[in-house]
């Protein structure tokens, strides 16, 4: 009884979790529209901004989009797509910029 | 209990035992990636190809760009909370995150018209120059991916009103849910590539 509990408490996000994701979206949102504006940061920010895009895609995906709790195959199905998607972007930006 | 229950739902009588219009729609959200992916492409590719002078993303404006993102992440999360009350059997929650996600959708399309219009105002239109061009042609796709999304989901929601919806078909408002975040995590890299980075450089 208890171990069905705990497998489907795995199995799907609750609202909380949500709730905190959303959360962390809008800082992360913030974060991304300020930094833009920091001098400082200069050469590091567009480095910065990838690492912030991706963590929000991933986070929609694997909580939103419940990756995380669903089977293996649908990541493997979208990772493949975004792998791809990224090569595609790669040898066109090395055709037009190189 | 009523979770375990629920969880079962999810076993499908398949060869790989997971619904079949669910793997398809993965597929199909794999195959999407792709096709925003050679939108992007043209974008950055055709960035400072433009006449010197001619209108370019100058005319940006970030705060208000920022707010319609925060707008979209937000209806990604009612989105999620509809699909969260059909599997528990909660239709009228389900209702009224389904609306709320499509007014959300609506907010958000509301602002790229006002962005759009005031560009066109300040003379960058589609056919200004290449950058023009790239910019609507990406930004005005996924306008037309929301704007089905919306239209999708207030078909889910009067379906519901006539019996349609109900925990025993939730996987309806789970694929119409994977189709609104992808539209979401497509923004989330449009606004970092073209409004972001834009700024920065």
């Amino acid at each position: 009884m208890m171990s069905t509990k705990v497998q489907a408490e795995k199995a799907h996000a609750s609202i909380s979790t949500y709730l905190a994701i959303a959360a962390i979206l809008t800082v992360i949102t913030l974060a991304e529209f300020g930094v833009v504006y920091v001098a400082a940061l200069k050469g590091a920010v567009i480095p910065i901004l990838i690492i912030l895009s991706a963590a929000k895609f991933w986070m929609v995906a694997a909580f939103f989009m419940h990756l995380k709790y669903d089977a293996r195959l649908f990541t493997v199905f979208f990772v493949t797509g975004i792998l791809l998607a990224i090569a595609c972007t790669i040898a066109v930006a090395r055709l037009a910029f190189l | 209990m009523a979770q375990a229950e629920h969880h079962e739902h999810h076993e499908e009588q398949t060869n790989t035992g997971l619904a079949n219009r669910k793997m398809g729609f993965w597929l199909f959200l794999g195959s999407e990636c792709m096709f925003f992916a050679t939108l992007i492409t043209n974008y950055l590719s055709n960035l400072g190809r433009s006449p010197a002078g001619s209108p370019g993303p100058e005319h940006f404006n970030l705060p208000v760009t920022t707010i319609s993102t925060f707008v979209l992440l937000m209806s990604s999360l009612v989105m999620a909370l509809s699909v969260y009350s059909i599997q528990r059997g909660d239709l009228k929650k389900t209702r009224l995150y389904i609306a709320l996600t499509a007014l959300f959708g609506l907010v958000f399309l509301g602002f790229q018209v006002v962005e759009f219009t005031t560009f066109v105002g300040e003379g960058l239109t589609i056919s200004a120059n290449i950058f023009g061009s790239s910019f609507f042609l990406l930004t005005g796709t996924h306008g037309l991916h929301v704007a089905i999304g919306v239209l999708w989901l207030i078909s889910l929601l009067v379906y519901s009103f006539r019996g349609g919806v109900s925990q025993e078909r939730a996987l309806d408002v789970e694929i119409a849910g994977l189709y609104w975040h992808f539209v979401d995590v497509v923004w989330i890299i449009i606004f970092t590539v073209v409004y972001l980075m834009q700024r920065v450089r």
